[in-house]
């Protein structure tokens, strides 16, 4: 069937997997209608993508060095904008961001601009820089451009500090979602979540993410897309939600209008379960101040240009000019995402407090309500609750409350769509999760073979004997990043804005001014990466201690102040120390031509 | 002035107008959030509201193809460009 060259018949290949999944999702509905239960199904789309990541990630198995840093410098673009968008796109934006989006608004939505704008600061200051390069991580660029073992050992910190924060929430979605759809503890899921991780990336490194990436992304875009196109439609609030929805935006600020926000006692407060909220900001109206909403989109902006395992995903085009475009497709990937979140929002809030719609609960006695058989199931999953504060017998808008994650989860459900979308839903969770959590193991691992171990403590070791050391090391810090998970001591949208914070403290000004400062030598990188993350993580803590913090800068936009002190100790640190040396001038002049040779050799 | 050079200040103007267009989507109209939001904007919505849902997003995604199109240009302006067609 498939003749020639894999990369040939990449198109083929995954149209052919397309096309199953969705025989796959039919095969489910029918089987459903024949009177399969609810748990089996969601175990079997859990299991049955899961079992497919493995082949992939077994039949990319590899024993070169360049397939395993960088899948041999030969993903083409269009293939590398999809996986990169998985890569980039985490359980948390596929379960917690319409949630987000349904109970701040606003406010929240500083996310979204900032998620996506800071794509175009990859493409224009560093993604094509570093593709010319030729490195096989990002402490590499740093290591090579600097020079020295320190600036190379610094980088290392700081991309192993972003990363290990952002993974261990990554490896708690996987957790959760497993725990649900297979019914097991927790503690458990975890590390089955883990090991279906490292079952894509152990054998085939790069190689092995990129192609699981690719099946991934496929998975969960349709997990994200099909329930919003059929919600919207099965509501009749139009057929393509994105460019329809103009009515029912304004139908809520006519509720919200009409119900008003009323604020509940901290003592009524205290019955709600822990974790849930109710509705008590503007959907559509601005309710954040512009500092508010710009200094978390410029932290996320930042953020995204700083990040490794994003970067790294640049490195595999065969050229410089793919890396630029690679980079617009992949935001063309998360756009499509990214933009039905909202669009998911609306539909779930409008579908639940119109009193007019069949499935509007606000207004209706309170023990209706509670008779509902979605409400039960939902109650229990300790994601929804609803209490008759002001004993009147109706239930209010402050009276209802829910947890972020169920407006993905539960809407489906609510809107009556068939169980089959719900464990669709859950694999697409699980797809998001574990590609993110993939590319960050494996970010981590690379740097620490490469960097410390190869290029730091044993120059001379043999490929063979680098790339044990690279999958050892990726199971010891994915067993690291689940033992942590376990614990569950963070929640996981707050872990991961802390992650990009870090790298942006660290990294954002010794990566750009790398390229585009050629004064810039090594004191001062090392300055700027260890003053960076000591103040931006220093910052945290003070606030997180009680501090009052300064100038409207939050525990959620830390890097604010960590990137500012980084960027001036840089220029000083540079500036009162000698200039770079001649070759590495030259070296900066190469890096700007796209054309010729990389700087670092196919092997290095 | 080297072939080089004159390639690096046609990068670097470039690069400088994207980053003006990227802040004015991705910071400026926010500073004006509350007033723009009074206006209808595109298929009705609330202008700001529009902008953090679809438009700025979308922007971005042109405003990189845009970007890529032009340093392809000047590359091969200068013969820069790299040989291949992906």
């Amino acid at each position: 069937m498939i003749k020639g060259n894999f990369i040939d018949n990449l198109p083929k290949v995954y149209g052919i997997y397309t096309g199953g999944f969705l025989g796959f999702i039919i095969i489910m509905s029918i089987a459903e209608q024949m009177g399969m239960t609810a748990k089996t199904i969601g175990i079997c789309f859990v299991a049955f993508t899961v079992a497919i990541y493995a082949i992939i990630g077994y039949l990319s198995r590899t024993a070169q060095a360049d397939a395993y840093y960088v899948a041999g410098r030969q993903v083409p673009t269009v293939f590398n904008g999809m996986a990169t968008a998985a890569d980039w796109m985490s359980g948390a934006s596929f379960v917690a961001m319409a949630g987000g989006i349904y109970f701040k608004g606003y406010g929240y939505m500083a996310l979204l601009v900032g998620w996506t704008g800071g794509y175009v600061l990859v493409a224009s200051l560093l993604a094509p820089y570093l593709r010319k390069f030729g490195c096989y991580t990002v402490p590499d660029f740093i290591g090579t451009r600097y020079g020295g073992n320190l600036s190379r050992f610094m980088a290392v910190v700081v991309l192993t500090v972003a990363s290990f924060t952002y993974v261990t929430a990554q490896i708690n979605a996987t957790g959760t979602i497993a725990s649900v759809a297979l019914d097991i503890p927790f503690q458990y899921a975890v590390y089955v979540g883990l090991i279906s991780i490292l079952l894509c990336s152990m054998l085939g490194g790069m190689r092995g993410v990129t192609w699981t990436q690719v099946a991934q992304y496929i998975v969960l875009i349709i997990a994200y897309l099909l329930p919003v196109f059929w919600i919207s439609n099965k509501m009749g609030a139009g057929f393509f939600p994105h460019f329809m929805l103009a009515d029912e935006v304004s139908r809520i600020a006519e509720l919200e209008a009409q119900f008003g926000f009323v604020k509940n006692s901290a003592e009524n407060l205290k019955e709600v379960p822990k974790g849930l909220a109710g509705i008590t900001k503007a959907h559509s109206a601005v309710n954040a101040s512009p500092w508010a909403f710009i200094s978390l989109a410029l932290a996320m902006m930042m953020g995204t240009a700083s990040l490794p395992h994003v970067m790294m995903r640049y490195f595999t085009t065969p050229s410089v000019k793919a890396a630029r475009k690679s980079v617009g497709w992949s935001l063309f990937f998360i756009f499509l995402l990214y933009s039905s979140a909202p669009m998911l929002a609306t539909l779930s809030k409008l579908s639940l407090i119109d009193p007019s719609l069949p499935t509007g609960i606000i207004g209706k006695s309170i023990s209706e309500v509670q008779a509902i058989d979605w409400y039960q199931n939902w109650n229990q999953a300790n994601l929804m609750f609803v209490s008759d504060f002001n004993g009147n017998g109706t239930l209010e808008l402050n009276e209802f409350f829910m947890g972020g994650k169920a407006v993905v989860l539960a809407t489906p459900e609510i809107a009556g769509l068939p169980y089959v979308i719900s464990g669709l839903v859950a694999a697409g969770g699980m797809a998001a999760a574990m590609s993110t959590a993939d590319g960050l193991i494996l970010a981590i691992a690379n740097a620490i073979s490469h960097d410390v171990y190869y290029k730091i403590i044993d120059p001379k070791a043999e490929t063979a004997k680098r790339l044990v050391v690279a999958r050892v090391l990726l199971v010891v810090i994915g067993f690291a990043g689940a033992t942590i998970a376990a614990l569950e001591i963070q929640g996981i949208l707050g872990s991961v804005i802390w992650a990009f914070d870090f790298a942006m403290s660290g990294l954002f000004f010794p990566l750009v001014l790398g390229v585009w400062w050629k004064r810039a030598n090594r004191e001062g990188a090392i300055a700027g990466m260890a003053l960076g993350l000591i103040s931006g993580a220093g910052y945290l803590i003070w606030v997180r201690n009680g501090g009052s913090g300064f100038l409207g800068i939050t525990q959620l936009t830390f890097g604010i102040f960590g990137s500012a002190v980084s960027l001036v100790a840089m220029v000083v640190v540079s500036l009162m120390t000698s200039e770079p040396s001649a070759a590495t001038q030259k070296m900066v002049d190469e890096v700007r031509v796209p054309s010729g040779k990389s700087i670092l050799g196919k092997q290095h | 002035m080297s072939k080089q050079q004159q390639h690096w200040e046609k990068s670097k103007g470039l690069l400088m107008m994207t980053l003006a267009i990227w802040f004015v989507f991705s910071i400026g109209i926010f500073l004006f959030g509350a007033e723009m939001n009074e206006v209808t904007g595109p298929f009705g919505y609330p202008l700001t509201y529009w902008f953090t849902c679809q438009g700025s997003l979308g922007i971005f995604v042109i405003l990189i193809f845009w970007f890529a199109n032009r340093q392809e240009k000047i590359d091969e302006e200068f013969g820069f460009s790299e040989r291949g067609d992906d």
